[in-house]
């Protein structure tokens, strides 16, 4: 089996004195189309975060393409890092440039490609967003879903090796989602990138995931190909998917016994 | 115990935001100027410095009307009133220049550039340099750093000017004030070292303390709307502070001992 792009080993995370991950496993396999589900609030975009190397891990290790990114200078992480991109989920396009700025940022950060060829670059790279007539516009005028997909153009600008999706789904209306949908899917695969998509869209993901982990209670609870999670007769795995309130992930945030809230005892 | 314990905390929250403001100022100091920072800088020059240059103007306009206005119905009494040139231009060059300037700089150009950082802190845009592999303490914060740092010694100057020919304005031409004797005098007793550059020099470290506070406190807030709000505020309270201290201690090293 071929090394995998991404592996992350025993990790553990800690804000404070939360604990957010007590020790998580994954691999990431290149060409691949992982999904990693999970109620909000677990602390996916933290995920994506703590494989870009913004985060530190309090223990465990994360391999990109067997360096560890927490492990290495600085001057090699940003190296690195330019094989990785990630589609942030407010899009985060900057505000003062045009959405064809916004695109040809990278490239004229990183590459000493002439004006010209920029231009095709992004022009390409618009076109297959299918916002090649909005390259004029700014930020501030495209709709949310328009705005996500600017964003996408921008990640791949530089033909990334992988891409990490932070719930690109999220607040999109049914339209939007099915164009998102069919773009990473196209995207994957004609470019052959290896992506990572962070999201608790089940249904959405799971028709294009090649594989998937589902994350809870701070460990990943079931895992396997879309089919495989589907029949897993993991109870949290069911809860999850059939997005029923109460179970083995509670309702409630953790909290006193109830009686000491409500009947007056202070602390 | 209680009070033991917030003193404890709040001095070691103070030790770590001054080694990590100065982290900051490190990497934003000793960020390489290259081509595309020089034009970065230059573009963020206009915006901190000639955005800023209407309220400087007419600012340093009234207070040079409103000095010559104080000093000439003083100095009449004693038949003075040649030396009111030197008067108006000494107390902008030494003080009022550099020391207004960066007040208003703080309220105009300070609270701009927190505001702006955190903004884009809270809508990712910082993390998203980090991930495109673009220092954001070189693409955003450093430009900004050098453009505050050149533009505030140049507003200082041209506020003095221009509070200079306001009271022209007021003493020469409305109350009578003898234009040679304004001029003249103003020249023999403005000295270029003493009093010029110990204004720029002033000028120019009340520029980097503005911008430093303003930066860091955009780059450090927590990234939601009240913390925005609050580190905007806290950059013109603190600015404002240090500016007027630091004015203390400078006029007390260029002036107080002779």
């Amino acid at each position: 089996m071929q090394e995998p792009i991404v592996k992350i080993d025993n990790m553990r995370f800690s804000r404070g004195d939360r604990v957010i991950y007590e020790d998580i496993s994954l691999n990431v396999e290149k060409g691949k189309l992982t999904a990693i589900m999970g109620p909000s609030g677990i602390g996916k975009t933290t995920l994506l975060k703590l494989i870009g190397a913004q985060l530190t891990p309090d223990s465990g290790s994360v391999l990109f393409q067997g360096t560890d990114v927490h492990a290495i200078s600085r001057t090699k992480l940003y190296d690195l890092r330019r094989k990785i991109s990630m589609l942030f989920q407010s899009g985060a396009l900057f505000t003062n440039m045009s959405v064809f700025d916004n695109v040809a940022f990278p490239l004229r950060e990183h590459t000493q490609l002439d004006e010209d060829i920029i231009h095709t670059i992004v022009m390409l790279k618009l076109e297959a967003v299918g916002l090649r007539g909005a390259a004029f516009l700014k930020p501030s005028e495209l709709s949310g879903g328009m705005a996500r997909r600017a964003a996408l153009a921008r990640a791949i600008a530089l033909d990334p090796e992988l891409i990490m999706y932070d719930e690109p789904f999220a607040g999109q209306d049914p339209i939007s989602m099915g164009v998102l949908v069919k773009l990473i899917k196209a995207l994957s695969k004609a470019l052959n990138l290896t992506s990572i998509v962070v999201t608790h869209d089940v249904t959405e993901v799971l028709s294009i995931a090649d594989y998937a982990y589902i994350l809870a209670n701070k460990r990943i609870i079931g895992e396997g190909t879309p089919e495989q999670i589907r029949q897993s007769d993991s109870e949290l795995v069911q809860q999850f998917l059939q997005g029923k309130a109460d179970g083995p992930v509670p309702f409630h945030f953790p909290a006193d016994d109830f009686s000491r809230s409500f009947l007056g005892a202070k602390k | 115990m209680k009070f033991l314990q917030n003193l404890g905390k709040s001095t070691l929250e103070t030790i770590s935001s001054v080694g990590a403001s100065s982290i900051m100022l490190y990497g934003a100091l000793f960020a390489l100027p290259t081509w595309k920072n020089v034009r970065l800088t230059i573009a963020q020059m206009h915006v901190v410095g000639v955005q800023s240059l209407l309220i400087i103007m007419v600012s340093g306009l009234f207070i040079g009307m409103v000095m010559a206005l104080q000093g000439y119905t003083i100095l009449v009494n004693y038949g003075a009133e040649g030396s009111l040139g030197p008067m108006v231009s000494l107390s902008l060059l030494r003080e009022l220049g550099p020391v207004v300037t960066a007040l208003l700089f703080a309220g105009r150009a300070g609270s701009a550039l927190t505001a702006e950082i955190g903004l884009m802190k809270a809508t990712e845009q910082l993390s998203s340099l980090e991930m495109m592999a673009v220092d954001p303490l070189r693409r955003v914060v450093s430009p900004r750093f050098w453009a505050g740092v050149i533009s505030m010694p140049m507003l200082a100057l041209i506020f003095s000017a221009t509070g200079i020919l306001g009271g022209h304005v007021v003493g020469v031409d409305w109350l009578g004030v003898d234009a040679g004797s304004y001029w003249s005098i103003m020249q023999a007793t403005v000295e270029w070292d003493k009093d010029v550059v110990n204004g720029i020099i002033k000028s120019i470290v009340f520029g980097l303390v503005v911008v430093w506070i303003a930066l860091y406190k955009g780059y450090s807030c927590i990234p939601t709307s009240e913390g925005i709000s609050k580190a905007t505020t806290e950059t013109v309270v603190f600015s404002s502070l240090a500016i007027l201290g630091l004015d203390f201690i400078l006029t007390a090293l260029m002036f107080g001992i002779s």
